[in-house]
């Protein structure tokens, strides 16, 4: 009789337990996901773009604008890849910036932080889930458009050339793909990621505390620090040091002219001199200051 | 077992004081309806306790301190703010997913259970919903939650007659069990009456009524009297008088209810006060004393 209650109590006392608590990966996951689906443009606004330089890729290459570019300068096979990485680049960056500006301002225009503080996620991991988009999330997904669009650049590419009844191995073998896209990724994680990243903890710090206008407070403070520098030292490092982090010029890409086949013995000296670059660590340390400030103000903040 | 305790709850706005020392203690079971005036203190008192808000003085929610311990408190306290904060690109999908994924008591299955008995299609998102349509998801998500402690902020605001009535018979028939508690502030008194089992009122950050119901329904009386009578009936000392129609209105506290008798032209002239009449008394008497006191 007495084992029978206790095995039927054990379950339930394990059930119980088990009901009290999520696991934080679940939460975070779902917080991510949230971010998602109020913020659509963030996989919508490179996708279309994708779209749109596939579209204009394929109409060149018909008309063999490519091809004949190939002929004239051989070195120069990758440029319409490396052209159109770029401009996904620029789209996650803007995308990014916007997403940032709006992140924390957003739940308190439409009063919805008073939703979302009534279910059991804490403030640390909703900015960080915000904090994600700009770190984790968008350059992921630049990778994974942009490596879908180059393959299907290559596949229009291969069927013009079968279609004029030219090689298409040749086109294969003069395309590194495989180091094209390891050194795209390790680009968009250092570049894209890493580096711009306390400037994407600022504008999140920003949308926290603005009430509206948080571009311009996000940029004034900026210009006037770099303002008050002109003036009183003449020079400009504060302006030099932001624009560095803002258009990803990393230590590590400091590469060799024309050189996006890096082999993977150039991108671990790159790795380590990265890490061990001080503006790394500053970087980190900016990220971290403006994240907890982001977090402390949430827990305060209320609908605007 | 005490739900919510406050001892000396204080929290100033720059010099606007919205909590001026309240003293609050809300057991397991009970259905605290919180009564005041615009700008008296309510909102800020349930900001204190769901942790929206840092305050002075001492105040636990299931033995927990809210402004430190927000997301824990959370798996355990539901509140409903009013009808417009769920955000409104949300699915009706997205929202259960969202809940599911990130609340440990919540029970899926009932929330679906309760939509569908509405007309909310799984594909709207709530900017396509009325704001009735919105509250109803709003508690379906609530009353899935297997919560101790239930914090409504004027859940109703806005709601035309049907839905608020709708919105207390469910909370009543499928929510509360007795050993949920839930706290509920409303302008709307007089559609709390029969759900609340205490009754507060707040004015000024101060608590300056607080009974149960029973003793509500014990204490107070309300007799309608001719003219001539009102003199008789005054000397029983009524809190509050008014006039209707040509006769008085008289609000008694703990009168004997067999001299009050003599003083009836009908039977039907003596019955319990609506909480509104009360809170009238009560707020009235409030600020002639306070005028006498700045005399």
């Amino acid at each position: 009789m007495n084992t029978e209650v206790k095995a039927m109590e054990e379950p339930f006392l394990e059930k119980q337990a088990a009901a009290t608590t999520m696991p934080a990966s679940r939460v975070f996951y779902w917080s991510v996901r949230r971010e998602l689906w109020e913020n659509r443009s963030i996989y919508m606004a490179p996708m279309a773009v994708a779209a749109v330089v596939l579209l204009a890729f394929s109409f060149s290459s018909v008309l063999g604008i490519w091809e004949q570019l190939r002929r004239l300068v051989p070195s120069q096979h990758q440029m319409p890849y490396d052209m159109a990485a770029g401009f996904l680049m620029l789209t996650g960056i803007m995308v990014s910036v916007f997403y940032c500006l709006d992140a924390l301002q957003s739940e308190r225009r439409d009063r919805s932080i008073l939703f979302w503080k009534s279910l059991p996620v804490s403030d640390v991991t909703t900015v960080l889930a915000k904090a994600s988009i700009p770190l984790v999330v968008v350059p992921l997904l630049t990778f994974a458009i942009t490596v879908v669009m180059q393959w299907s650049m290559l596949l229009v590419s291969s069927a013009v050339l079968l279609v004029s009844g030219d090689s298409v191995s040749v086109l294969w073998r003069n395309t590194p793909i495989a180091s094209m896209w390891a050194l795209l990724l390790y680009h968009l994680v250092t570049a894209h990621a890493i580096w711009p990243f306390p400037i994407y903890c600022w504008l999140l710090l920003v949308s926290g505390w603005a009430r509206r206008a948080t571009f311009l407070w996000a940029v004034l403070p900026l210009v006037a620090i770099a303002g008050v520098e002109g003036i009183v030292f003449r020079t400009s490092h504060f302006a030099a040091t932001i624009g560095r982090r803002f258009i990803g010029d990393a230590p590590a890409m400091k590469m060799t002219p024309g050189g996006m086949g890096l082999d993977p013995l150039t991108t671990h000296v790159t790795v380590a001199r990265f890490v061990t670059s001080p503006g790394f660590w500053i970087g980190l340390a900016a990220s971290a200051i403006f994240l907890a400030a982001a977090v402390r103000l949430r827990r305060s903040q209320g609908p605007i | 077992m005490t739900v919510i305790e406050a001892r000396g709850l204080r929290k100033a706005f720059g010099t606007t004081i919205a909590l001026d020392g309240v003293d609050l203690r809300v057991e397991e079971g009970r259905i605290l309806g919180l009564i005041g005036p615009n700008g008296a203190g309510k909102t800020t008192a349930l900001n204190a306790i769901l942790g929206l808000t840092p305050y002075q003085g001492e105040l636990k929610v299931l033995g927990r301190d809210p402004w430190t311990a927000r997301d824990q408190l959370m798996r355990d306290v539901c509140f409903v703010a009013d009808v417009a904060v769920l955000p409104r690109w949300i699915r009706v999908s997205q929202a259960l997913d969202y809940v599911a994924g990130i609340h440990p008591r919540f029970d899926r299955a009932k929330a679906e259970s309760f939509l569908a008995r509405t007309t909310i299609r799984h594909s709207s998102k709530v900017r396509e919903l009325s704001k009735g349509m919105v509250a109803q998801l709003h508690l379906a998500l609530v009353m899935a939650i297997d919560a101790r402690l239930l914090v409504l902020d004027e859940p109703t605001l806005g709601l035309d007659i049907l839905y608020r009535k709708q919105f207390y018979d469910s909370l009543l028939n499928d929510y509360y069990d007795r050993s949920r508690t839930i706290v509920v502030t409303t302008h709307q008194v007089e559609e709390i009456q029969h759900v609340i089992t205490d009754l507060m009122f707040i004015d000024r950050g101060r608590i300056v009524f607080a009974c149960s119901m029973e003793e509500f329904e014990s204490r107070y009386l309300e007799v309608t009297v001719n003219p001539e009578k009102l003199a008789a009936a005054r000397a029983l000392k009524p809190i509050h008088e008014r006039q209707v129609l040509g006769r008085s209105i008289l609000l008694f506290d703990r009168v004997d209810r067999q001299q009050l008798a003599d003083l009836l032209t009908h039977p039907s002239d003596v019955r319990t006060p609506s909480i509104a009449d009360l809170f009238v008394a009560v707020m009235s008497n409030q600020s002639s004393t306070a005028q006498g006191a700045a005399r």
